[in-house]
């Protein structure tokens, strides 16, 4: 097994090496880190407007640079949230706590040095986490019939909708209409239209990047136009010198940045808890384990090394059920399922041994990517800190743009440019409302699949439902999702949510709807 | 009196009109869907799966505005209005006349008036814009946007165009 892992390893280095999928995999974690720095774009933004773009690329180069703009956002991310008290991403709103305090004190650099050090460590265990258990989760999902995959798609739906921030029902709500959306278009079985309203162009359905970028892209426009604070730059200025620790740094550093990473492993290893929910307990558990808790929250090394160690352990760890066994944990993963669905490559445990240069070789990207993102944070620095300063004014009507143009180069038409502006709208009114747009990307995509599994499922059963319990495995999935819903229920009923929310909440100040939402300051009134 | 005020207050309460709106969209789906044929749970027909998830989508649309009727659920914080603080109708409108610009620009008149239309207009929605800047603003990007996406990405569609005519 660990043999088989390792070749399989060596392969994908010679892959990963090959000049072009090299160029494209710093392409990708290049544009990752800049979108991470720019207060007010998301990684789903960027690669919902990369996507387009691949399609004249082989799979492989589009997946190593789609995948590495994910990665590349989480170290960009860490940035912004220390120099200037921004979460602009979820995941490093924890990160803020610690992080933005030690700056105040004029230790910024050194956050910034120990996080990239502490990020690379939990990207690495990630990794290898990955190389070692997707062949495990393979081999078990290759027995899996219709009925298992669809229960555990089931389960992977609510655990995305139900622990992702927010209320849960409004979360499986979400999931539902995406789940919906998905069906929209020619049905694959009978080939008989739903919901066109006799429009031919919606035969194909509705538009993956249609959706993303109008749920993620202007929606959040809108959302966030005119009420992005002017950056404070008081404390930008951190250079290559400033980032080197000192020993006692390091030796406090050690410890929370391993466990962080545990953390965040185990947390990727659950369906639906993403990076943030990882960060989130990370935090939680150094300052339960610390001798001096009271002290978090004033500028201690340890509140920022743990939590960003989680995060980039659990982003590489979120891979895993993604390419093993096809099931995406969050909404981005859903989009790099898309991406590759686009290609033509079908999603789910055959991937491995079908397109073994597509997984091993996105593998070893991941370990080449996170070497060039040390590299290029480190020497670099400066330039993402000059980043933080460009303006929103510049940045969504140029995102406008991209957005149009990548919308219709997916099909050379115009109509899903339309598309694009209608479920922007749809988008905002949904965020207004106090919805999270995710689950519906991930209902979105895994749609048509559930549904076919569970046609294919009830033909072999012969229209019997309580196949789905019969079956132990799919029996194992049906319970964890029962326990799922039984556990949000209590927690409801009891009136107190799960630890984790009231820290969240007080971290970003009460509701976050998205990304962006967590650096909204009230604007001014307009003149 | 007292009735007014706490009828005001229901109707004040957002998830309300989320649980409404996902309502609404849950019965148009699953009567839509009764159009299809549903077929039978062994040979499923293609409205079958779409009919039950709107079935599924208002029961929950009818949990979320139900459960924002109990007493002591504030999942707002207190801000219940549908509007944020400062509404931004102008920046709103701008935002999504920016694609259509794009559509009319782009479908007429090629793909550089198309950039430069679609960029002005979504600028024009910042309070601090001025016409200089947003000139600027989009005469770069479409001088960027056109040489990325027509010379060095091939998108096929003409840079200049009359009347969608060559």
């Amino acid at each position: 097994m660990i043999e088989q892992a390792l070749s399989g390893l060596w392969y994908g280095f010679g892959v990963a090496f090959e000049p072009h999928n090299l160029m494209w995999c710093f392409v990708g974690v290049l544009v990752g880190n800049m979108v991470g720095v720019l207060p007010g774009m998301g990684p789903l933004a960027t690669i919902s407007i990369l996507l387009p773009l691949t399609f004249g690329m082989k799979p492989v180069g589009a997946i190593l640079m789609l995948g590495g703009v994910m990665y590349g956002a989480q170290y960009g991310g860490a940035i912004c949230s220390i120099l200037l008290n921004l979460p602009c991403h979820p995941p490093h709103a924890v990160t803020c706590l610690d992080g933005f305090p030690m700056t105040k004190q004029g230790r910024g650099g050194v956050a910034l040095g120990l996080t990239v050090f502490a990020s690379f460590v939990g990207a690495s265990w990630g990794i290898t986490e990955m190389i070692f258990l997707s062949p495990i989760l393979v081999k078990a999902a290759l027995q899996f019939g219709p009925a298992e995959v669809c229960s555990l798609m089931l389960l992977g739906l609510l655990a995305g909708s139900t622990l992702a921030r927010g209320s849960p029902v409004k979360g499986v709500a979400m999931t539902v209409l995406g789940l919906f959306l998905g069906s929209v278009g020619t049905d694959l079985e009978t080939g008989s239209e739903r919901y066109t309203f006799g429009m031919t162009e919606l035969d194909d359905g509705i538009e993956l990047i249609a959706l993303a970028l109008g749920l993620f892209g202007i929606a959040e426009f809108m959302n966030s136009v005119n009420q992005v604070a002017p950056i404070n730059t008081k404390y930008t200025n951190v250079g290559i010198k400033d980032m080197r620790p000192t020993k006692a740094d390091m030796k406090r550093a050690f410890f929370p940045m391993w466990r962080g990473t545990i953390v965040g492993s185990l947390c990727s290893l659950i369906p639906g808890t993403g990076p943030t929910i990882a960060s989130f307990v990370a935090y939680a558990t150094e300052k339960k384990i610390s001798k001096h808790p009271e002290k978090f929250g004033t500028g201690l090394i340890e509140g920022v090394v743990c939590p960003e160690a989680s995060t980039h352990s659990s982003v590489q760890g979120d891979f895993i059920p993604t390419m093993s066994l096809g099931i995406p944990g969050d909404a981005v993963m859903a989009l790099l399922l898309g991406a590759l669905m686009i290609q033509g490559i079908v999603p789910g445990p055959q991937l491995i041994t079908q397109h073994p240069d597509i997984f091993w070789g996105l593998v070893a990207s991941f370990w080449i990517g996170n070497i060039m993102l040390v590299l290029l944070n480190v020497p670099l620095i400066g330039i993402w800190v000059k980043m933080l300063a460009i303006p929103y004014r510049y940045l969504y009507p140029s995102a406008m743009f991209f957005v149009c143009i990548g919308v219709y180069a997916a099909n050379n038409d115009f109509f899903q440019v339309g598309e694009v502006a209608v479920i922007g709208l749809f988008g905002y009114v949904l965020l207004r409302l106090g919805f999270h747009p995710a689950p519906i990307l991930l209902g979105f995509v895994l749609g048509p699949r559930f549904e076919e599994n569970f046609r294919r499922a009830m033909l072999i059963s012969r229209g019997d439902i309580l196949v789905f319990v019969e079956r132990p495995i799919s029996a194992v999935f049906v319970a964890l999702c029962a326990i799922l819903i039984g556990s949000q229920i209590y927690f409801r009923l009891r009136g107190s949510k799960a630890d984790l929310e009231p820290a969240a909440e007080n971290v970003v100040g009460g509701e976050a709807p998205t990304a962006l939402a967590t650096q909204r300051v009230p604007a001014t009134p307009a003149e | 009196m007292r009735f007014s005020t706490s009828l005001r207050e229901l109707i004040g309460k957002r998830d309300f009109y989320a649980g409404g709106l996902m309502l609404l969209l849950g019965l148009g789906i699953a009567l839509k869907g009764t159009t299809y044929r549903a077929g039978t749970l062994m040979h499923m027909g293609p409205g079958f799966l779409p009919t039950a998830l709107g079935i599924l989508l208002s029961l929950l649309g009818i949990a979320i505005a139900a459960a924002s009727l109990a007493p002591g659920s504030d999942e707002h914080g207190g801000d219940q209005s549908l509007l944020p603080e400062h509404p931004q109708w102008w920046a709103w409108f701008c935002i999504l006349m920016s694609p259509v610009a794009f559509i009319f620009f782009g479908r007429y008149f090629g793909m550089a008036p198309g950039t430069f239309a679609c960029v002005f207009i979504a600028a024009l929605g910042d309070k601090t814009a001025t016409w200089k800047g947003t000139i600027i603003l989009a005469s770069v990007v479409t001088v960027f946007g056109v040489s990325l996406f027509s010379y060095f990405l091939q998108v096929p569609m003409p840079i200049l165009t009359w009347r969608g005519e060559f």
